[in-house]
């Protein structure tokens, strides 16, 4: 027994030496962090989005890299708990020693490292939390997604314009920051524009079982059905909803984007709306020339999240190229400045909050696609 | 009113789910005076090992029959792995003190969920349809063909259960189990075989219960069995631990009023609700509903 316990304590021990050995990175190459969940309840999210940015680097480095150097990506799991980015961001800043960070796609994971990033001075892009309270932890701090704000306004102007409905009943998930927000901006900007909220119900994600939710709005007799919510119970939602008899279009948020939704709602899902950051079908060439880099190296169609993190990655580029230096301080200026960036995700200029200005896009999902069907500018919406 | 007549349905189904789980905590807990905490998770990989039998029939239409074969195949697999869990875990410390089986329980479960994550992978999966869909309007109330399967088949296995342990000699042994392990080893029963036998059951019964859960909800993930587990455990404590007409009960009257309180109140008290009544059972009338009083023998 005394035996064993040594060793394990042995194995462990080389196993640490291994491991530290193995992460010291060469002094020709520019450091960046990446902190995302690659296991877990949202390992879609992170793995696209780290599949994203290490195709912009790999890009950027192909052509010779940045201030002769090329850029190295190091990537750290949070398992899906917002805990562990914390953690997981310390030890990118302390042990790997990196320049800059990207991450989080979710808005808890976000706020739990930001104060360490800005504490350490090292900037910080958030590719795709939408929350408004991530970017105002600090000036180091930075995202290049629109806010919930813009995008529930954006789909309270689809749904009142242009699917012209007047009553909407709002299922949200009160365990999201995302969801909560969403459904308080989503409300606010559709009741203005003259419609009405016929009813509000609530799930907790995880749930499996939304029938008692969907009986009680269907009661209600709602024209459309807003869920902001995650592609996991949407999918389960939508399809539920079709076995109780409901047949109103749902309208959801960008946490639908995945081809997993397809997958659970299947045809439940015709005819439903969301709003997004970008459209694969869109004939822009810089989408276009991403979309066929991304399908070549990862054989699958890029999700919002890739095309956020292939935009991340590269304006942190730009702004290095344009301070000349890596050094935290005059990085961060850099991003602050930009402007009219030409994205995969729209043009895009970072403002004194450090959010990005840009357009949305609202996407319609008809068998198994998921198709641009309306493009939604900043100044549509007030 | 329809909504209301609706939301009981909807609450049937759901409750018809936990009183299936509910089932194997009673009976183990007849036997072995022990809460088997892997039990939600023998529930969850009965919703995976249905899973991948349906995607090995999957080309075929969706039938009765292949319906039929998921459901058996997965009740088989969890019934060996109930008596696998029986024999490896709880065997071996069955002499020692009840907190080490408690404990071990717990281990077991944890063991399960975490190798479930490397094994099935830990994003959701979902489930195919087994049976053609459908659905039929009664004054103005929607049944769907899954919840009238989930409530049937659910039903057809209880009566199935009671005439088993009321009929048949293995039957009546488990009961004598239950009521003393010590007398029925001096009578001649093998404790051992009625107490696999018993594991393999409760394995089956909650294999049922994810392969219906799956059918309907229609997503499973390797973490599903926690929840579902704990509230089923309400349930069978509501009931009254041990008895098995208090399992059913408990798991309706759990699943009914969890769906009420989501439908007319709000579904941020959908735990509250389950939870509280496991206090208030506990404090109001200890032995549950339909259980027993047990007096402590000296």
């Amino acid at each position: 027994m005394r035996f064993r316990v040594l060793a394990a304590v042995c194995l462990a021990a080389l196993g640490a030496v291994t491991l530290s050995c193995g992460r010291e990175g060469s002094s020709k190459e520019i450091l960046v962090g990446e902190y995302g969940s690659l296991t877990g309840g949202i390992a879609t999210f992170g793995i696209s989005t780290r599949d994203g940015s290490q195709l912009a680097f790999d890009d950027i480095n192909q052509k010779g890299g940045i201030l002769g150097q090329k850029i190295k990506l190091v990537v750290e799991d949070d398992q899906s708990k917002p805990e562990e980015a914390g953690t997981v961001v310390n030890k990118l800043i302390h042990q790997d020693h990196v320049v800059a960070m990207l991450g989080h796609v979710a808005s808890s994971h976000s706020l739990a490292a930001a104060p360490i990033c800005q504490a350490e001075k090292i900037p910080m892009i958030s590719p795709s939390s939408t929350n408004p309270r991530v970017t105002q932890v600090g000036n180091y701090i930075f995202r290049v997604c629109f806010l919930d704000t813009f995008q529930g306004a954006v789909m309270a102007k689809f749904a009142f314009d242009t699917l012209q409905v007047k009553k909407v009943a709002i299922l949200v998930d009160v365990r999201s920051d995302y969801s909560v927000g969403l459904q308080t901006f989503f409300g606010q900007s559709f009741k203005k524009l003259g419609g009405e909220i016929v009813s509000e119900q609530s799930y907790s994600q995880g749930d499996s079982d939304f029938r008692a939710q969907l009986t009680a709005i269907k009661a209600a007799n709602p024209d459309a059905i807003y869920v902001p919510g995650y592609y996991t119970e949407v999918g389960t939602i939508v399809h539920q909803a079709r076995e109780l008899g409901i047949t109103v279009p749902f309208l959801g948020s960008d946490g639908w984007d995945s081809p997993k939704l397809w997958e659970i709602g299947g045809p439940a899902l015709n005819g439903c709306y969301f709003s997004n950051h970008y459209a694969t079908d869109d004939p822009n060439p810089v989408v276009q020339k991403f979309v066929n880099d991304y399908k070549a190296k990862y054989n699958q169609l890029p999700d919002a999240l890739a095309a956020l993190a292939y935009d991340a990655a590269r304006i942190l580029a730009d702004a290095m190229t344009r301070a000349g230096s890596t050094d935290g301080e005059k990085v961060r200026d850099a991003i602050a400045s930009t402007k009219d960036f030409n994205g995969v995700t729209g043009n895009i200029s970072i403002n004194e909050e450090r959010n990005a200005v840009k357009s949305a896009v609202i996407v319609k999902v008809e068998n198994g696609k998921y198709l641009l069907t309306e493009t939604i500018k900043p100044e549509a919406v007030k | 009113m329809t909504t209301f007549l609706q939301q009981l349905v909807n609450g049937l189904s759901l409750g018809s789910i936990y009183a299936l789980i509910a089932l194997g905590y009673t009976m183990v807990y007849g036997v072995l005076r022990l809460i088997n905490f892997a039990h939600g998770d023998v529930y969850m990989v009965g919703a995976y090992v249905g899973y991948y039998l349906s995607r090995k029939l999957q080309g075929e239409e969706p039938s009765i029959v292949s319906a039929l074969l998921v459901m058996f195949g997965s009740m088989i697999v969890c019934a060996l792995l109930g008596m696998l869990i029986e024999r490896l875990a709880y065997r071996p410390v069955r002499r020692e003190a009840r907190l080490t089986l408690l404990i071990m329980a717990i281990g077991v479960s944890l063991f399960i969920e975490n190798v479930a994550q490397l094994v099935f992978g830990p994003d959701p999966k979902f489930f195919p349809s087994l049976a053609p869909r459908t659905a039929f309007l009664v004054g103005g109330v929607r049944l769907t063909s899954e919840q009238i399967t989930v409530i049937a088949v659910s039903l057809l296995l209880m009566l199935l259960l009671r005439y088993f342990i009321l009929k048949t000699r293995t039957g009546k042994a488990m009961r004598a189990v239950s009521f003393s392990l010590d007398a029925s080893r001096l009578m001649g029963i093998s404790t051992d075989r009625i107490i696999a036998v018993t594991f393999a059951l409760g394995s089956a019964l909650a294999a049922a219960a994810g392969v219906l859960i799956g059918m309907q909800i229609p997503k499973i993930d390797p973490l599903m069995g926690i929840m579902y587990g704990l509230k089923a455990f309400v349930a069978a404590v509501l009931g009254g631990i041990g008895s098995i007409p208090g399992a059913v009960l408990g798991g309706l009257l759990i699943g009914i009023s969890e769906v009420m309180v989501v439908g007319y109140l709000s579904s941020t008290y959908r735990e509250a609700i389950a939870f509280g009544i496991l206090i208030l059972v506990l404090i109001l009338r200890p032995q549950g509903l339909l259980g027993r009083v047990q007096k402590e023998k000296v």
